[in-house]
């Protein structure tokens, strides 16, 4: 079966999740659709001194040792292998396409250059020179964890992707960025099937830093499941999150001549780079409305047939006004009735696995007929003028969902979701 | 796949020096290394040549946002798109970009007086807590995200299309490159900018690769001849941007093609011993179609690890081509060698000859006879191994 454009439609049969609301389709969806809240007081770490001491931490998993590369292989490892399972494809170990993987940086953490310190007797002082000295003999795990390359060389391994695993970052719009880079491959016919998986297991304290120092985290320790407020006037930053989500992506022809249950269909996506600032986008939002715009229209899809938003809706103060802004300028004087909502109240910010989360969650809205909540909707801003479908889910007809994600570098994508092809 | 994918523009820079006709020279000069020892002792790594980047990076602020990696990737962006012809509006408006990209630079200054203090408390996560929150430039982190060398070329140079960035040490490399051509090839993309930096001169990237010993302290400088132990790499620092075009996009513009990449190929084994060979065979029947091009010669991405190197010749010899690894001349340069070797391929390809031999261990044999097909090899230090062919663009 072609789109109107002639080329493959491209479907889902599988997808996996986990957040801090739980493992799998089953829990995340009932506590989505419950508008209940997964952030809570990091304890993973000790958080004195930290500006925000809550995030969305998967406390139900645990790695040993634990560091961004193993804890993001480990949560990424188990949402591909409920999606690989749900879809049927190939045989275990044994995938029939390749992985696209979306996964944050990965460096060398202090308690491994803690570890090499500590390797040698020490005086008073120490730098890198004592490190280097002392690095011979951290190979084998010790060095694959700080390489970039060492979640999408396990996850191949594990699943049996054919190829060269490609591992990208577009920061906080990875997750549909990796889902565009498999709809590009079979639309191309490169492939019949892809893996396309997302994972972020970088909540460490540099990271939690890192972020607060640019002012982006909120700080409201005191009650961490209000804290993420897409949307409303109170909103200060978003909240960390861990996170992962697996889809397995086909073409319908595939999917159909092996009889796999097909979860909804990928219309189309787009992007658009913004020149204006490292942080902010240009206040004119020509990129976040051409990347909307470009989706629409690799999707095919005019905007009075999109039912429902899934936000990129962090709960900065910035993105917010500009989503708002770019929603408007799209679908005019239909904005304001669109419903529109933010899974970052519940899940928080998952960063580079946000894009593909929503993904999934964008299918089992349409799967179930019922959107989620922007829940801690208490304040609404009067300056932003959306259905933001407050604090309660709602059961409504959605057949065509568009999902945003934006990123720090100018980084703007969207994807289109329908029930059935167009 | 349909469109001829051809290189427009070349825009380089290493110890060899800036743009394409300072590393011709170099290479077909037979000038020796330009080596560092200096900076990290007892590690030598290829120092980048002095860069006046306003050249490059007019304003100031730009250049203080970003660290060395970044300057170095987002200088040569802009000598590809010069070299291209395509700083034009219009077109950096629907440029597309894929990055090959590691992590920034640390603040090494703080990093060493933390260790330090590692050493005296016994709450260290208190110490790191303290010490980084007070510390820490707050811009650090936009210096150290992988895509924001993609963010800045969108700030520098206005490009606009789509941006993406690739990671995985060499195999993002050779990824951006296949992904890049694929798109192209169907008509996904028409125009776009494929490239990567490495800066050499971090004690902390040194510290990456003396970990399981793979940084080379030999005296030798070809990489096929690095025998002690299982021999090891140098570093070199590079930016590297290669302007991919579609055949007709670039007509017409009136661009003019330096070479063209007629498939490029990426795959990863299990590393047992041949499964390198193997893998490189495996990927030359898709690259070549089965049949050996006339009159080809090799760019190889030779790391100086021994063993790695033994297979890729075991591979290699079989074509009975001439060949250059010219890590041997400008070092490792990670994300970005992969890019390096195609703009050493293309250059081979428009003077219709190889450069010279830069080894002395008789791996590497004067060419006779034209060039007019370059295949150029990737290989991973520690996975993935990638091919490409270069060869005349069919004007």
């Amino acid at each position: 079966m072609k789109d109107a454009s002639g080329r493959p439609v491209i479907v889902v049969t599988g997808t996996g999740i986990v957040t801090a609301l739980g493992e799998g389709k089953q829990d995340n969806w009932a506590t989505l659709t419950a508008g209940k809240s997964g952030i809570h007081a990091i304890t993973r770490f000790p958080t004195e001194g930290l500006r925000t001491t809550i995030g969305g931490t998967i406390d139900f998993v645990d790695v040993d040792p634990f560091n961004c590369a193993s804890f993001t292989s480990e949560i990424a490892t188990r949402a591909a292998r409920e999606a690989v399972e749900q879809a049927g494809a190939g045989r275990a170990g044994d995938f029939p396409g390749p992985l696209f993987l979306a996964m944050p940086p990965i460096e060398m953490e202090w308690p491994m250059r803690e570890k090499i310190l500590k390797s040698q007797p020490r005086h008073e002082s120490a730098d890198y020179g004592d490190l280097i000295a002392s690095a011979r003999p951290f190979a084998g795990d010790d060095r694959e964890d700080c390489l970039f390359g060492s979640v999408g060389e396990h996850l191949a391994s594990t699943f049996g992707t054919k190829g060269s695993p490609i591992s990208l970052t577009t920061a906080c719009a990875s997750g549909a960025t990796a889902i565009q880079l498999a709809i590009e491959a079979i639309r191309r016919g490169e492939t019949d099937a892809a893996l396309t998986v997302a994972a972020d297991g970088s909540m460490y304290p540099e990271t939690m830093i890192r972020f607060s120092l640019l002012s982006a985290l909120s700080t409201q320790n005191d009650e961490p499941e209000k804290a993420s407020r897409p949307f409303s006037k109170n909103r200060d930053g978003f909240v960390m999150a861990e996170g992962a989500a697996a889809l397995v992506i086909e073409s319908y022809e595939h999917a159909r001549a092996r009889g796999a249950s097909i979860l909804g269909v990928i219309r189309g996506g787009g992007e658009k780079a913004d020149s204006f600032h490292r942080t902010r986008s240009n206040p004119d939002g020509k990129a976040i409305v051409g990347a909307m715009t470009a989706a629409l229209a690799d999707a095919g899809c005019e905007p009075d047939e999109i039912d429902y938003i899934n936000a990129h809706g962090t709960g900065t103060p910035e993105n917010d006004k500009m989503e708002h802004f770019a929603v408007n300028a799209i679908f005019g004087e239909r904005a304001s009735r669109l419903p529109i909502s933010s899974n970052k109240s519940m899940i928080g910010h998952t960063l580079t696995a946000a894009g593909a989360i929503e993904a999934v969650v964008s299918l089992l809205t349409m799967e179930h007929q019922r959107i989620p909540p922007t829940i801690n909707y208490d304040i609404p801003d009067p300056a932003i003028d959306l259905d933001v479908v407050p604090n309660v889910a709602r059961d409504a007809t959605v057949t065509t969902v568009m999902s945003n994600s934006f990123g720090f570098g100018g980084q703007n994508a969207s994807l289109i979701f329908a029930r059935e092809p167009a | 796949m349909n469109q001829d994918v051809w290189i427009t523009g070349i825009g380089i820079v290493s110890s060899l020096g800036e743009g394409i006709d300072q590393h011709w020279q170099a290479l077909t000069s037979g000038a020796r290394p330009v080596l560092d020892r200096e900076t990290i002792p007892p590690f030598a790594i290829h120092p980048m040549v002095e860069l006046d980047l306003s050249k490059q990076i007019p304003k100031r602020g730009d250049q203080r946002q970003m660290e060395p990696w970044q300057r170095l990737g987002v200088y040569a962006a802009g000598l590809a798109i010069d070299d291209a012809g395509a700083r034009d509006p219009d077109l950096l408006e629907s440029m597309d970009m894929i990055i090959a990209a590691g992590g920034g630079e640390r603040d090494i200054a703080v990093d060493n007086q933390i260790l330090t203090e590692l050493l005296s408390t016994n709450d260290a996560v208190r110490t790191l807590i303290e010490r980084l929150s007070n510390d820490l430039r707050p811009t650090l982190f936009l210096a150290q995200l992988p895509n924001l060398v993609a963010g800045n070329i969108s700030i520098v140079h206005g490009v606009r299309g789509s941006s993406r960035t690739f990671m995985g040490e060499e195999a993002a490399g050779f990824d951006a490159v296949r992904n890049a051509h694929a798109r192209i090839a169907a008509g996904q993309s028409r125009i776009c900018l494929v490239g990567g930096s490495l800066n050499a001169a971090r004690e902390d990237m040194i510290l990456l690769y003396e970990m399981g010993g793979y940084n080379w302290t030999g005296e030798e400088d070809s990489v096929w001849a690095r025998a002690d132990g299982n021999g090891g790499l140098r570093l070199g620092s590079m930016g590297v941007f290669l302007m991919l075009e579609s055949a007709d996009h670039a007509r017409a513009r009136g661009a003019t093609p330096v070479a063209a990449v007629r498939s490029v190929a990426a795959d990863r084994c299990a590393r047992e011993p041949g499964a390198i060979t193997s893998s490189f065979g495996a990927m030359w029947q898709s690259v070549s179609g089965g049949t050996t091009p006339a009159n080809l010669g090799i760019v190889s991405g030779a790391t100086g690890v021994a063993s790695q190197a033994a297979e890729e010749l075991a591979f290699l010899r079989v074509l009975d081509a001439p060949i250059r690894a010219t890590a041997t001349r400008i070092g490792h340069g990670v994300e970005a060698q992969f890019l390096a070797s195609l703009a050493f391929a293309a250059m081979c390809v428009d003077n219709a000859a190889m450069f010279a031999p830069l080894d002395t261990a008789g791996v590497e044999q004067p060419a006779n006879g034209a060039c007019d097909n370059v295949l150029v090899t990737g290989i991973g230090h520690w996975r993935g191994e990638g091919l490409a062919l270069v060869t005349r663009a069919n004007i």
